[in-house]
């Protein structure tokens, strides 16, 4: 495990920095109103085929920054780039999972997955072959034609996926994606997702407030301290990536990590 | 772990709590509603028989004069007259109100302009204010039409308006976050989302476009189902005269009933399909 501190950021000591760049955050920061600091001089880089988390306090801004990637919020200051290039708007290279799903509950599984390539004009017959892949790759086939109110929180967040999926984007943000699911289609929802990582070869950037559902899937955590929300710690954790789910809950060094995180958290909270 | 003994001739009896006729029927939707009719009927029947009122006719005696003012073609002619600037006044409110509605949901500026016309307009009480539209349009269609218009667009306009504003904040989000453009936005976002709540608000101003029309033929001048009424009040025909009444009210349910089935079919086709 590698810990870098704040203070190692602000001297310009990147830590592990890769070459493969896909985001990068410069000098960002977010005031709601005249005094609300919801972030304050964030640089962050977010590596390509990398699940990094933004973990925190509630009240952090991780959220925050997740929508000022996704173009979702302006920044008040600083600049969001994606490869290379400054961003103000959502773009076809990034995708949003939201916490509460964000389904409209009018439409299919199906046409709620087709829902960005509708947006991007592709002919239905197109939309609907994709949608339908993804739709059976989050292991939905069968509910294509079910409305979201007829399935439950974990399969709705599914579909979710599979609309972010869809659209094909480098980075997929998403925000607390399992808060609201129960704990065990949670778990099972993140070995899907280290499995989804290896099949799809994107970029991730996790929104969460679990310790340990960041330290089982990232690649990287960043934890950001509240009020106003800075980066405190870049973490990576070191687990051998050739163990098993079960086993990775007991082994040493992931316990270890989060054992880590919440000493460096605590003093935040109340 | 016990076993159940099944040839104990107490198990093969019919269980005193299964099901019988009586509640098999009750699952029914259909037969409740006929039942409903069926009691209605035979309540005023007995009403009419008891002869508490000179002006009360039974309902088999309603009935008959409905059929006679159908087969003499009074009622056929009488609807043709009322329904039209029902029809002008309704398509206007809607198309007008709903625009209106979903502007002022969108677009502060015209929330700021128009909300205060509608509200003064939902409150006020039109029917007072329908002797004022005789003295600008005289007797004309247009002072129907106007009638009608203004019981019905306020309601519209309204429910519009809060329907646009309550559309959750995270669709409209996931529309952006997706590229969706504004257009886009209203379409396949805002305007199915906001349906149920506008959609109520179409039935509440249909259900008012007909009391504007009914108004504004007994206020402004009689002609058509108002001036059925009227005439069959004049002669004492107390029958004919229920029989127009209850017949406009059968209409007015029936049109807002399509309503309701309109917007499943075009907006929200989960609705149709609740399991």
């Amino acid at each position: 495990m590698k810990i870098a501190t704040a203070e190692f950021i602000q001297n310009g000591a990147q830590p592990v920095t890769g070459a493969n760049k896909i985001i990068e955050v410069k000098n960002v920061s977010k005031v709601y109103g005249t005094e609300v600091v919801a972030l304050k001089d964030i640089n962050l880089d977010f590596e390509a085929g990398q699940l990094t988390s933004l973990l925190g306090p509630s009240g952090c801004g991780k959220t925050t920054l997740l929508k000022i990637i996704a173009g979702l919020l302006p920044a008040t200051q600083g600049d969001i780039l994606v490869n290379g290039k400054k961003v103000t708007a959502p773009g076809p290279e990034r995708a949003f999972v939201f916490q509460d799903f964000a389904l409209l509950p009018w439409a299919t599984v199906l046409d709620n997955a087709a829902f960005g390539l509708k947006m991007q004009g592709k002919p239905k017959a197109e939309r609907d072959d994709i949608a339908n892949h993804y739709v059976k790759e989050v292991g939905l086939d069968g509910f294509q034609k079910s409305y979201p109110h007829q399935l439950s929180g974990g399969m709705r967040q599914r579909v979710g996926l599979a609309r972010a999926l869809s659209v094909n984007a480098d980075v997929l943000l998403m925000d607390e994606p399992f808060s609201a699911v129960d704990e065990q289609t949670r778990r099972k929802f993140q070995e899907d997702l280290i499995r989804l990582r290896e099949v799809e070869k994107k970029t991730f950037i996790f929104v969460t407030h679990s310790i340990e559902e960041a330290v089982y899937v990232s690649d990287r955590i960043i934890l950001l301290s509240p009020r106003p929300g800075r980066v405190s710690e870049i973490i990576d954790p070191d687990i051998p990536s050739d163990i098993g789910p079960d086993e990775l809950r007991r082994n040493e060094v992931y316990l270890e990590t989060v054992e880590n995180i919440w000493h460096g958290i605590k003093k935040y909270v109340d | 772990m016990s076993t159940l003994n099944t040839a104990d001739p107490a198990l093969l009896r019919d269980r005193a709590d299964a099901p019988g006729l009586m509640s098999r029927l009750a699952q029914l939707p259909l037969i409740w509603k006929l039942l409903s009719v069926a009691l209605f009927a035979l309540a005023w029947e007995i009403a009419g028989r008891s002869g508490f009122n000179f002006s009360f006719p039974t309902f088999t005696a309603t009935v008959a004069a409905f059929w006679s003012m159908v087969v003499d073609g009074s009622m056929g002619a009488a609807y043709l007259r009322t329904i039209e600037p029902l029809i002008i006044g309704l398509v206007f409110s809607l198309v007008v109100g709903v625009t209106m509605g979903v502007a002022m949901g969108l677009r502060e500026d015209v929330e700021w302009l128009a909300l205060p016309i509608f509200i003064v307009m939902q409150a006020a009480p039109m029917a007072a204010l329908i002797p004022l539209v005789t003295f600008i349009y005289g007797i004309s269609l247009t002072a129907k039409v106007v009638a009608v218009v203004m019981l019905a667009m306020p309601v519209i306009t309204i429910n519009s308006y809060k329907a646009v504003r309550n559309v959750p904040g995270s669709l409209v989000s996931m529309c952006h976050s997706f590229m969706g453009n504004r257009r886009q936005q209203i379409w396949y976002v805002v305007v199915p989302a906001a349906s149920p709540m506008m959609f109520a608000g179409l039935r509440l101003g249909v259900a008012e476009g007909f009391s504007g029309v009914v108004l504004a033929e007994l206020l402004i001048t009689p002609t058509g189902i108002g001036d059925l009424i009227t005439f069959h009040r004049s002669v004492a025909n107390f029958a004919h005269m229920y029989a127009t009444i209850a017949s406009i009210v059968l209409f007015a349910v029936i049109a807002v009933g399509l309503l309701q089935w309109v917007e499943t079919l075009l907006f929200r086709p989960e609705k149709g399909n609740v399991k």
